[in-house]
């Protein structure tokens, strides 16, 4: 995984709520065997029409707005506990998701996947909304290491939660496969003391 | 003073992470087809081998076919991830059971039927009914594809540590009366999210009782009602189990294992977070009415009436009811119904064959019933032969399948047709579970034996 350095970036409004894993990546996208290619199946539904053509109208077809932060509104993720929602959100190139209010599983998987899901009042999420509108190349910065996130438009700023270790995870570029390879030694050491060798 | 849990969740401990979770080493790890091909393409990716290879085996269960295992898959779809699956335990050098191989079936079902599965382990599969393996005294638990993938790198897995619960089942089982039965009631009683976040320890002298397959069969359901797991602590019934097959310690080791696993049970004043006792006695035959395994009631009991549901729970129960074609208040005893099925990691084990062939032993199986037998593995249905089971199903009208996970979920072509009844001896009835619109009504397999002999929903 990348380390997850402090990111200025423009980025995506997706200004609806309770979007859930469904619509994230629809269920016909799960007989996949590998975990790469649902980017371009993000948000399927919405972004393609029935013959695989993109909607123009769809966020992420409008060539206006980019960047790596996705602004998502309250309730991001809900529904069934799919790891291929947050694979999708990864593989689409986003490396934060802004909101309200997310659901727990699918922030862990997210936090699994290198992608920082922050979350933020509802005010500062509306002048994101706000902000976007007016200029379309507005930026945010959200600094890990600080905890805070900055609407760089109106030069709000707000912090917010991480677990320590996630963070640290992060920061240091690790996932929990890197971390527990890291502790390899322990792991040998306790192979050698288990209770009994079965 | 430290309850079962306690003891084998302290002694895996690696490591606790600051601020975070536990390190938790992991004896044993299944892997099927299904939930699998990303987290070996996950080690692909990073350059990884399994870390313990024998610590690990294989099966395909989920998307088989349960006739004709000797010609090519159909179905494209189920096909690519078995051979997936089959290439996966090439590339990294594993054990794997693949179709018709003698010990292929339910991953389950043939953890427990090799000595794969033993007492005082971490036992883990990307799939939720693992906790089937607690009936051992493991902690046994499903994880998800991110969890497997760092299972097989690392052997460890990451995990906050669960609260426990005692249940303890009081008194004896009156006859007809099985683990099937106690399983729906504990749930009906204690609802689908009654155990959400704990580790259930199941005690009691109707517990001590069970054979291996009847504590299998509790402790799979564990999850029905929310719990990450269930355990029984081990005695001579699992020792007699265990002693002789394939993966169990030999000779020496044997004695010693015997007297580490005697170790193995709750201190006397352990404390667990929370305890329930459920009187054994008064568990009846059991049947389920509605679309999750929490809506149980007697064989002979009516579904409850309307007004006797909470106002929460009212849009959910009328749902359930309008799925399955149900009134509040209804006996469903002399039901008509269409299908019957007999097998899947809950019940389709040797116990549960004999216990189905006892019953329909001399009698004709109905004409409006459609029966799909289906052993959890071949050495299930090995033994049905050799105790001469399939002549007397066969001579009742019923015809044995191949082993595999079948209309459980209904993954392969053994679906339940939309609007017809199963008495179903799996553990799921979600609406369209068995198949779309397939009606589910959950049960053991002695009141799955009576309604393939009498069509209806019957005393057996
Ligand atoms: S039999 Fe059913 S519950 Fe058991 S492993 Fe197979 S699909 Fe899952």
């Amino acid at each position: 995984m990348q380390k997850f350095q402090t990111i200025t970036s423009t980025y995506v409004p997706l200004p609806i709520e309770n979007v859930d894993t469904d619509q994230i990546i629809p269920a016909r996208f799960l007989k996949a065997t590998t975990r790469e290619g649902f980017g371009n199946n993000l948000f399927a539904d919405w972004r393609y029409d029935k013959e695989g053509n993109p909607k123009p109208d769809f966020v992420l077809n409008n060539p206006t707005y980019s960047g790596e932060i996705l602004v998502a509104g309250k309730n991001f993720g809900s529904g069934s506990s799919r790891e291929h929602a947050a694979w999708a959100i990864a593989g689409y190139g986003f490396k934060v998701v802004v909101s309200s209010f997310f659901a727990d599983i699918f922030r862990n998987n997210a936090l699994n996947n290198g992608v920082l899901p922050v979350v933020v009042s509802s005010n500062f999420l509306n002048s994101l909304f706000d902000s976007v509108q007016k200029n379309p190349k507005a930026t945010v910065t959200v600094d890990l290491e600080a905890q805070t996130i900055r609407n760089n438009e109106t030069g709000e700023q707000e912090s917010f939660e991480i677990n320590a270790y996630k963070k640290e995870c992060l920061l240091k570029g690790l996932d929990d496969i890197d971390f527990l390879l890291s502790n390899k030694d322990k792991i040998e050491a306790y192979e050698k003391k288990r209770p009994f060798v079965y | 003073m430290k309850t079962l849990f306690d003891k084998i969740w302290d002694a895996h401990v690696v490591t606790e992470v600051k601020d975070g979770p536990t390190q938790l080493y992991i004896d044993r790890h299944l892997v099927h087809e299904v939930t699998s091909p990303q987290a070996f393409a996950g080690l692909r990716a990073r350059g990884l081998k399994v870390f313990r290879p024998e610590q690990t085996t294989l099966t395909a269960d989920h998307n088989i076919p349960t006739m004709h295992q000797d010609q090519p898959i159909r179905d494209e779809v189920s096909r690519f991830q078995v051979d997936t699956l089959a290439k996966n335990a090439q590339d990294f050098g594993l054990t794997y059971y693949g179709l018709n191989n003698p010990k292929n079936g339910i991953v389950h079902v043939i953890g427990p039927e090799n000595g794969y599965s033993q007492p005082g382990m971490t036992i883990v599969c990307g799939d939720s009914h693992t906790s089937t393996h607690g009936a051992f005294g493991a902690i046994a638990f499903g994880i998800g594809t991110s969890e497997v993938e760092m299972v097989l790198a690392s052997q460890c897995i990451l995990q906050t540590r669960p609260k426990t619960m005692r249940i303890n089942f009081e008194g004896k089982l009156a006859d007809g009366v099985g683990a099937k039965d106690m399983a729906l009631y504990m749930i009906s009683q204690l609802t689908t999210g009654g155990a959400t976040g704990y580790f259930v320890e199941y005690s009691g002298e109707a517990v001590r009782n069970l054979s291996m397959e009847g504590r299998m069969t509790l402790c799979n359901l564990s999850i029905e009602m929310g719990a990450r797991g269930g355990l029984v602590a081990p005695d001579e019934t699992t020792f007699a189990y265990l002693k002789g097959r394939e993966y169990a310690p030999k000779g020496d080791r044997w004695e010693q294992a015997i007297a580490y696993w005697k170790t193995l049970k709750t201190d006397e004043g352990a404390k667990f977070d929370k305890e329930v006792t459920i009187d054994a006695t008064k568990i009846k035959p059991m049947i389920t009415y509605g679309t999750n395994p929490g809506m149980g009631m007697p064989i002979d009991g009516s579904i409850p009436e309307l007004e006797s549901v909470d106002t929460a729970g009212k849009i959910t129960f009328e749902k359930a009811l309008n799925y399955m074609g149900f009134k509040p208040g209804e006996k469903l005893l002399g039901k008509p119904i269409d299908y019957v099925f007999l097998g899947s990691c809950t019940n389709g084990r040797i116990e549960d064959f004999r216990v189905f062939a006892n019953y329909v032993r001399g009698k004709k199986k109905a004409d409006n019933v459609t029966a799909w037998l289906v052993p959890g593995s071949w050495q299930v249905r090995k033994q049905i032969e050799a105790e001469g089971l399939d002549k007397i199903l066969e001579e009742a009208g019923f015809e044995l399948r191949q082993p595999g996970c079948s209309a459980c979920l209904a993954m392969n072509d053994d679906k339940i047709p939309a609007g017809k009844y199963a008495v179903s001896t799996s553990n799921r009835n979600f609406e369209g579970r068995q198949g779309p619109g397939s009606r589910t009504i959950l049960a053991g397999p002695l009141v799955a034996a009576a309604a393939a002999v009498n069509g209806k929903i019957s005393l057996p």
